[in-house]
């Protein structure tokens, strides 16, 4: 009876933590997104599904603009970050921790201050378009600050580290050797990777998709500091709304109708790349 | 060893005929060696290597942890370039050939299954990038899962697979292609003693079916013993002895040979009055022996004699045969055999095995710990021993 009672017990302390800090709020959010009323004479309980139907007509555009910047981050990110995760885990050698430091020291830099150094880096007559422009190279015109390059990429560089370190993580703890049995079996270098390297790390790529996907798609700091009106994220909204109109309710729904969207992003995603597949080799 | 042939074109070479046969060996390397950088230092894995393996043969190389043998392998296979020499199949110069071009496979000691492919999928992975038609493939695969009686583990994943049944998909990924030479890298060592055995039968069994040449890497004497038509015994990066297991367990050729297969007491001395057909051995102990092979006066002679060579007695034995005394240290009754431990004068010890004829349980005073006996052999059975590999220079 104990022995049967134990697992429950040990995980009571995660079960409470997850009650207290996210049930709990997401509990009380749902009740706030319900609600009419103003800061000044209150939020009252009138279940106004009215919030969802504003926020959905008003900022439409803004989260499919999000998802939209999200998606590209995160495409760019797989494109950056697995190549880097590949040749770390495989042909850096006894440098491996050497080059994963490296690439991680960028990030022990406050997030906020990193993307503020790209505005400079990026600025209309900054080190880098400054110089190109002034030997010929660009027209005086050209910026990439305010755009939604700047945004996208900056979204890009700042989840990098996600997206590298799950693939990292698959890569190294794969059997090397797997890949010389492709070779033996008449496997070209290329039908090498793309049959074996590539579908065993996969759980990999769809961890770091999840964790680039989701934050990059809610950031609101990288559209701020590199975008313009132009390029407004649901995140700015959110945060204008909570933060500057004080108009919480709508904020609140915006918020949950963000975290749909999210979900069913990521469910049909897992979807196609096959969870079932993707969770059985990572449980091996 | 007469193997009953069938399903090959290309009848394989008798094995106890040796090298000189005038087939073109399956593989051939000719002065191969191999040395690593790492750093500042120079590893030479493969000192230099001369080795013919015969079409149809099953060729082990047996040596210590760390002699070369899985790099004489990856060689054969490609994943390694030999620093000098060549590597030969059936003919071809294929020293600067990709693996994936070499009509040879391998068996990896860890497997290396993929992991997110069934049984069935990884069987076929040789086969699919060499275009073979889909109704083939599938009759194949059907064929060979059938052949490691694996027959109805087709869907399932390695990692719901047992060690014995991996190391046979293993096989089964590597044998389906036909190759013109099948490499496994110490195959059963992951396996506990009684699969071991049974997959040695196995895996002989297969070979003999299927007439494709093995090369076989392991550090098991036994194994290599029991399965191999010739064995390469490695060490230090050289071949020390080449030849059939009776050959290599009768006639160690080295000191190492000799201390490393089976049991073998060592005996130095130096050799007196030469004849046309042997001489005698003083030993450092002050006894006579007499040996079979030519020696010249004074030289200094390493010999062996293997245990169960060796008859033990109280009585005198016949001039005609080497003799020692010594006396009994220690015995170890086996039921079957006793194994005795007798030391000579000078304290060289020396083993003994001996089948338990008679019935020991009465009365075995007179060779018990203790006693005084003789032990004797027949001159033929002890060799002379040599220090340094034949094939190359001489190497610590
Ligand atoms: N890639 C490499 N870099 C440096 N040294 C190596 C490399 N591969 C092998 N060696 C060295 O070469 C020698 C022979 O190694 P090898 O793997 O061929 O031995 P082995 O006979 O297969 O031993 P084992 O029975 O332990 O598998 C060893 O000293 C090893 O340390
Ligand atoms: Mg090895």
């Amino acid at each position: 009876m104990r022995r049967k009672l134990t697992p429950y017990l040990l995980a009571l302390p995660g079960w409470a933590w997850l009650a207290l800090f996210f049930i709990v709020p997401i509990a009380g959010m749902v009740s706030l997104s319900l609600t009419s009323g103003n800061i000044i004479t209150g939020f009252h309980q009138t279940f106004n599904i009215g919030n969802y139907t504003e926020a959905l007509n008003l900022y439409s555009e803004q989260l499919f603009r999000s998802l939209f910047y999200g998606l590209s981050a995160t495409l760019i990110a797989i494109a950056i970050g697995y190549p880097a995760a590949y040749w770390i885990a495989f042909k850096a050698g006894k440098h491996k921790s050497t080059y994963l430091l490296l690439l991680l020291l960028p990030f022990f830099v406050s997030f906020v201050l990193r993307t503020i150094s790209w505005k400079f880096t990026l600025s209309d007559q900054g080190i880098v378009l400054g110089t190109l422009k002034n030997i010929g190279l660009l027209p005086t015109d050209f910026a990439v600050l305010n755009t939604a390059p700047a945004v996208v990429l900056g979204l890009a560089y700042n989840f990098l580290p996600f997206m590298v370190l799950p693939i990292y993580a698959v890569l190294e703890r794969m059997d090397h050797r797997v890949v010389e049995a492709a070779h033996d079996l008449y496997a070209s270098r290329l039908q090498a990777f793309l049959r074996v390297v590539l579908p065993i790390s996969l759980p990999g790529v769809f961890a770091g998709g999840l964790m680039t996907f989701i934050p990059t798609t809610a950031d609101y700091v990288n559209a701020t500091v590199l975008g313009g009106p132009e390029t407004t994220m649901i995140g700015s909204i959110i945060q204008t709304q909570y933060l500057v109109n004080n108009d919480y309710p709508i904020a609140a729904a915006i918020t949950f109708v963000l975290m749909a969207v999210l979900l069913i992003g990521i469910f049909s995603y897992a979807r196609a790349l096959g969870t079932e597949r993707v969770m059985e080799v990572q449980a091996k | 060893m007469g193997d009953p042939v069938t399903a090959t074109t290309e009848a394989p070479a008798t094995p106890t005929a040796g090298p000189k046969t005038e087939a073109v060996p399956a593989i051939s390397l000719s002065g191969v060696t191999k040395t690593f950088h790492s750093g500042r230092e120079t590893i030479t894995a493969v000192g230099h290597l001369d080795l013919d393996i015969e079409a149809g043969e099953f060729f082990s190389l047996l040596g210590p942890s760390g002699c070369g043998k899985t790099t004489t392998m990856r060689m054969i296979a490609g994943f390694e370039e030999p620093t000098t020499g060549v590597v030969r199949l059936d003919g071809d110069d294929v020293t600067d050939v990709a693996p994936n071009h070499r009509d040879v496979n391998m068996v990896f000691q860890s497997y290396a299954l993929f992991p997110h492919l069934s049984v069935a999928e990884n069987v076929a992975f040789g086969l699919k990038r060499k275009k073979v038609k889909a109704a083939e493939i599938k009759r194949r695969i059907d064929e060979m899962l059938e052949l490691v009686e694996l027959g109805g583990h087709g869907k399932r994943k390695p990692s719901q697979l047992s060690g014995g049944q991996r190391q046979r998909v293993a096989l089964a990924r590597a044998l389906v292609n036909q190759p013109r030479a099948l490499l496994l890298d110490e195959p059963l060592a992951a396996l506990d003693l009684k699969l071991r055995q049974a997959m040695q039968i196995e895996l002989k069994r297969i070979q003999r079916d299927i007439g494709i040449t093995f090369v076989y890497v392991t550090h098991d004497q036994g194994e290599a013993l029991t399965m191999s038509d010739r064995i390469a015994v490695m060490n230090g990066g050289y071949v020390e002895q080449l030849g059939t297991p009776a050959e290599i367990y009768e006639h160690p050729a080295t000191r190492f040979v000799a201390g490393f297969i089976g049991t073998s007491n060592l005996l130095t001395g130096t050799a007196a009055n030469p004849t046309s057909d042997g001489a005698e051995v003083r030993l450092d102990c002050g006894q006579h022996v007499l040996i079979g092979q030519r020696l010249t006066e004074g030289e200094r002679a390493d010999l062996t004699v293997r245990p169960e060579k060796i008859t033990i007695s109280t009585d005198a034995p016949d001039a005609g045969l080497s003799r020692v005394r010594g006396t009994v240290t220690d015995t170890v009754y086996l039921g079957s055999s006793t194994h005795y431990t007798v030391r000579l004068d000078d304290g060289t010890e020396i083993v003994v095995y001996q089948q338990n004829a008679r019935d020991l349980s009465a009365t075995d005073v007179t060779t018990g710990r203790g006693s005084e006996v003789w032990l004797s052999w027949r001159p033929s059975h002890s060799y002379l021993l040599s220090d340094s590999p034949q094939g190359g220079p001489h190497r610590a």
